[in-house]
């Protein structure tokens, strides 16, 4: 099987790369195209460190076959940050501690940031149900959820970052 | 005195210190520019995967690499013949020995998922085919698991000292001894004896270890590391290359979650040499499985409790004999079972200890340190125990535990004066913050004062 | 226990005490501080952070001992070429050993530009002091001041001289003594007490923990928040070992080892407890400004006291770990073949 080349949206951008056959996303991510952002905790499935948005849904990178991106938009975090200062959700992780060793964290806001774009005012069961594919060893996940609920308010005001 | 330094702490007035001032890592970490070591990416850069043993205990009588070798991206391999000093062990710079694990198995496995050459490829897939098509001869041996059964005569026989323990000054266990604890156990009004057990545990850091070694040109080579303990590999890795210190560039410091899986130094030695011997930037992270089974656990511990108790819940005498399941070598194991052996009594004051702590060879994956060093599954024991006491003298756990609670002054079976104890107050702050009514001689109590609690 | 009731409910507590450092001593760590002409103070260290914040806690404790604003302290870490030793990030030991080598860099360097100030300001150092915004004042008088900057700048223009400063802890290495186990194996002692609730699935075994409160004894706080993050994410650390965690679920066989999260269970955020906790500060004798130390102990108190309210709530005497479903059972079991 040869390469082929595969072009989708990348946070905005219109981008072209040539893909081994069965290569994931995440391997084109951080090692084609330099956006390390995307984590590779377990490249298992497992750990939910390696999320993006497709879509806007989240996906784990480390399953997903690059060419079934084709034609689709992918988001990063790199593409989540605007230019000037954080977006609510990582302005929420910032300010209340739901990051430690930061590992966990780039995939952590992605869900959020998917979570609140489809359930702008989640209880806090709702919130535990989205982030239970992402593990966290260190925080405990008690600031993380704070810091969702926190997120969910600031967008609810107004100060939307997208 | 106690209220003084209750003072002195309302008095304290500091700028910054004792302040939640943000996280000075946190910008990076949310906006997923914080480096961690598997982002370092260099171009023309080899990827190192371990052949591993598949069975716990084997002579190793012959390894083919010729279909290896014809993978396409195959570089070269490493076998214990590239290290110049192949077997080490980590806590050598603090004076503990003797060295006894190979970098690369030599003649014999002793755990399953030893380390035996190591496959350098272009890419990962390569390097891990590579590695699925080495064909290893070995002989299979009897293995042993069970901390007991290793220690018995006839055993299979892990580690090169010709014994499964490792040998502290002499002594085939770290002990302590403390007054007299035949006396107090004919003493006692009850005798309260119990076994706890624990099966090894993994940290499970969100980040796996690894790192990455890149020759300079004038000659050094620096290596990325998650390395919890910055010297502590770089020395060890220039002992067991046999390089001068200064050859070598360490470059860490952020990490992704450690929890003491990540001072065992066990991929940078290897990963410095394959760069040195092929002139080219080489990575080697764990994979999760790797991590997972390969890398070292909290070890399993084994711990039997005899204690004697009076009617009044008194501990009166208390001995304790345990065992750290260290795997096939020492790694940290030796130093966690003496911070055990300093701690398994407890924060309890009792006239007569007797401690025999062994930290014991088995077939298992080594184990290391971990969060609470040799003193986590103590506390569990402890803990249990206590309740066991106050269960068979008729007391309630809080009294049973305030009863024997150590305090400033007094001399701890290693014999080291207590300071710093706040064992009391930290209890009645928990009753209090739980609803947990305290009887007002216990609330009286104090760490400073053995003679009740009125002060001034 | 009703008939009908296959859930059950039970309390217990467990005490600790959790000892600072490497435990014999003998583990240096040095820390080098020098102000920039940019009147920013960079300290260079070798020592790791893990997550835990050793990044910002160092650098509250330099930015404190030196009197200036705390951006205006940089922390370069961790680099072999640059940074002096540090024996590593384990042991309970970096902000108490790192933090001590910083505070005594930081007495240092901060001589050195009281001295520089003073010949400026044409005052006694003695007379001087640093108001923590970027100023040093002479004492009293609060317009004869100059700026850090000013004095960074003049230290190297006009007086030729360096604002730098070097520090280092260490606790002696102690022996231990092979017969009688003598030894000194700590350099302060943090404590915890916690109280925890369960309730236990007699039919399924499952347990769940309902709610933990702990009382943690961590000596001078840097940074509560930092403090907090440690003791929420030891408590389900804890959760884990007590309940879940093996990677030999047979131990002693070595068969059926999880190799990914889906075989290795973890506690997720679904598991999380109710959970409340004090923090009560008694300042250590010899930790920066009274620090004690609060990274590995908090997994520490949870584990047992789990185990406890189990063995409170079924009636019987679980002594292994973790307790799972399995465990469980079979310990009802055993209480129903004896009763
Ligand atoms: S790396 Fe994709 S789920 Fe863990
Ligand atoms: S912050 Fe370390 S894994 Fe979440």
């Amino acid at each position: 099987m040869a390469s082929k080349v595969v072009s989708f949206t990348l946070n905005g951008r219109e981008t072209e790369v040539m893909v081994k056959p069965l290569t994931t996303l995440q391997v084109v991510l951080r090692e084609q195209l330099g956006h390390t952002a995307t984590k590779t905790g377990c490249r298992q499935g497992g750990c939910g460190s390696c999320t993006v948005l497709l879509n806007g849904e989240p996906v784990l990178s480390c399953l997903l076959p690059a060419e079934d991106v084709a034609g689709q938009q992918v988001t990063t975090l790199e593409g989540l940050t605007p230019i000037d200062g954080l977006h609510p959700v990582q302005r929420a992780f910032f300010d209340h501690y739901a990051v430690q060793c930061g590992y966990c964290s780039p995939g952590m806001i992605l869900t959020t940031k998917a979570l609140l774009d489809r359930n702008p005012t989640p209880s806090r069961e709702e919130i535990v149900e989205a982030i239970s594919g992402n593990i966290c060893r260190c925080t405990g996940y008690t600031a993380i959820i704070e810091a969702v609920e926190a997120a969910a308010q600031a967008l609810k005001g107004g100060q939307n970052g997208r | 005195m106690g209220a003084n330094v209750l003072e002195k702490a309302a008095e304290k007035k500091y700028r910054v210190v004792g302040q939640s001032v943000p996280r000075r890592d946190g910008m990076g970490h949310v906006t997923g520019t914080t480096k961690f070591v598997g982002d370092v990416h260099y171009p023309g850069m080899l990827h190192l995967k371990m052949v591993r043993s598949p069975v716990p205990h084997a002579k190793i009588n012959g390894i083919d690499f010729s279909e290896a070798e014809k993978v396409p991206g195959f570089v070269r391999v490493l076998t214990h013949r590239d290290v110049p000093k192949n077997i080490y062990t980590i806590l050598c710079l603090i004076g503990v020995g003797p060295d006894d694990e190979p970098v690369l198995a030599v003649d014999k496995v002793r755990y399953q998922g030893e380390p035996i050459a190591a496959i350098l490829a272009e890419t990962e897939e390569a390097a891990l085919e590579a590695v699925a098509k080495v064909k290893l001869d070995l002989e299979e041996l009897p293995a042993v698991f069970d901390v007991e059964e290793a220690l018995k005569p006839g055993a299979p026989i892990v580690a090169d000292t010709g014994v499964n323990y490792f040998i502290y000054e002499g002594h085939h266990c770290r002990r302590v001894r403390y007054g007299d604890v035949e006396a107090g156990f004919a003493q006692a009004d009850f005798i309260v004896e119990e076994t706890y057990n624990t099966k090894p545990i993994e940290h499970a850091p969100t980040e796996t270890t690894g790192c990455v070694a890149k020759p300079e040109a004038d000659g050094r080579v620096t290596v990325h590391t998650n390395t919890q303990a910055l010297y502590f590999s770089l020395d060890n890795t220039a002992l067991i290359l046999q390089v001068p210190f200064q050859k070598l560039h360490f470059v860490g410091g952020t990490v992704g979650g450690g929890f003491g899986g990540k001072v065992d130094v066990i991929t940078e030695p290897i990963t410095t040499l394959a760069a040195m011997k092929t002139g080219r930037p080489v990575k080697f992270i764990y994979s999760r499985a790797e991590e997972m089974q390969v890398s070292s656990p909290r070890s399993a511990w084994r711990l039997k409790y005899k204690d004697g108790v009076m009617k009044d819940g008194r501990i009166v005498a208390r001995q304790i004999t345990s065992y750290a399941d260290a795997g096939a070598y020492n790694r940290h194991t030796p130093y966690a079972v003496t911070k055990h052996a300093a701690n398994v009594a407890g924060p309890y004051t009792i006239p007569n200890v007797h401690i025999d702590a062994h930290c014991v060879f088995t077939n298992h994956t080594p184990g290391s340190a971990f969060r609470g060093f040799g003193v986590t599954m103590a506390s569990f024991a402890i803990e249990l125990q206590m309740d066991k006491i106050a269960a068979t003298v008729g007391l309630d756990p809080w009294t049973i535990r305030f009863i024997n609670a150590y305090r400033n002054g007094d001399v701890r079976p290693h014999r080291k004066v207590a300071e710093d104890v706040t064992f009391i107050e930290t209890m009645q702050a928990a009753a209090k913050l739980a609803g947990h009514e305290l009887p007002e001689h216990l609330l009286a109590m104090n760490s400073w004062d053995r003679n009740g609690g009125q002060h001034d | 226990m009703g008939v009908n009731m296959t859930k059950v409910r039970g309390q217990g507590m467990a005490a600790i005490n959790y000892p600072t450092g490497m435990n014999l001593g003998g583990d240096p760590s040095q820390a080098l501080i020098h102000a920039s002409t940019t009147g920013n103070f960079i300290i260079s260290l070798s020592s790791t952070d893990l997550g835990q914040g050793l990044k910002t806690v160092i650098a509250q404790i330099g930015a404190e001992t030196l009197g200036v604003p705390f951006d205006t302290v940089i922390i370069d870490t961790a680099d072999t070429d640059t940074g002096p030793h540090c024996m590593g990030t384990f042991a309970s030991r970096a902000t108490h050993r790192v933090g001590n080598a910083v505070m005594m860099a930081a007495n240092e360097a901060k001589k050195a530009l009281l001295d520089v100030a003073a010949d400026e300001l044409e005052a006694s150092p003695d007379d001087l002091e640093l108001d923590g915004n970027g100023s040093i004042v002479v004492k009293g008088v609060p317009d004869r001041s100059i700026s850090v900057i000013d004095t960074a700048l003049a230290a190297h223009f006009k007086h030729g001289k360096t604002i730098a400063g070097r520090g280092i802890y260490m606790k002696p290495k102690s022996k231990v003594d092979p017969l009688t186990g003598e030894m000194d194996p700590d350099s302060t002692e943090a404590h915890a007490c916690t109280v925890a609730e369960v309730e236990v699935d007699t039919e399924t075994g499952e347990v769940k923990v309902l709610s933990l409160k702990s009382a943690y004894e961590v000596g001078q706080q840097v940074n509560p928040a930092l403090v907090e993050g440690q003791i929420v994410g030891g408590a389900l650390m804890g959760i884990g070992h007590a309940l879940y965690e093996t990677t030999n679920p047979y131990y002693p066989a070595i068969d059926h080892g999880p190799l990914n999260f889906s075989d290795y269970l973890m506690p997720g955020p679904a598991e999380l407890p109710e959970m409340e906790s004090v923090v009560l500060e008694f300042p250590s004798s010899n930790g920066p400004y009274g620090v004690k130390g609060v990274g590995e102990m908090t997994a520490n108190c949870p584990i047992p006291a789990i185990v406890n309210a189990i063995n409170n709530a079924l009636g019987v005497r679980i002594t292994t770990l973790p307790v799972t479903p399995e465990v469980v059972l079979r310990a009802l079991e055993e209480k129903a073949a004896q009763a």
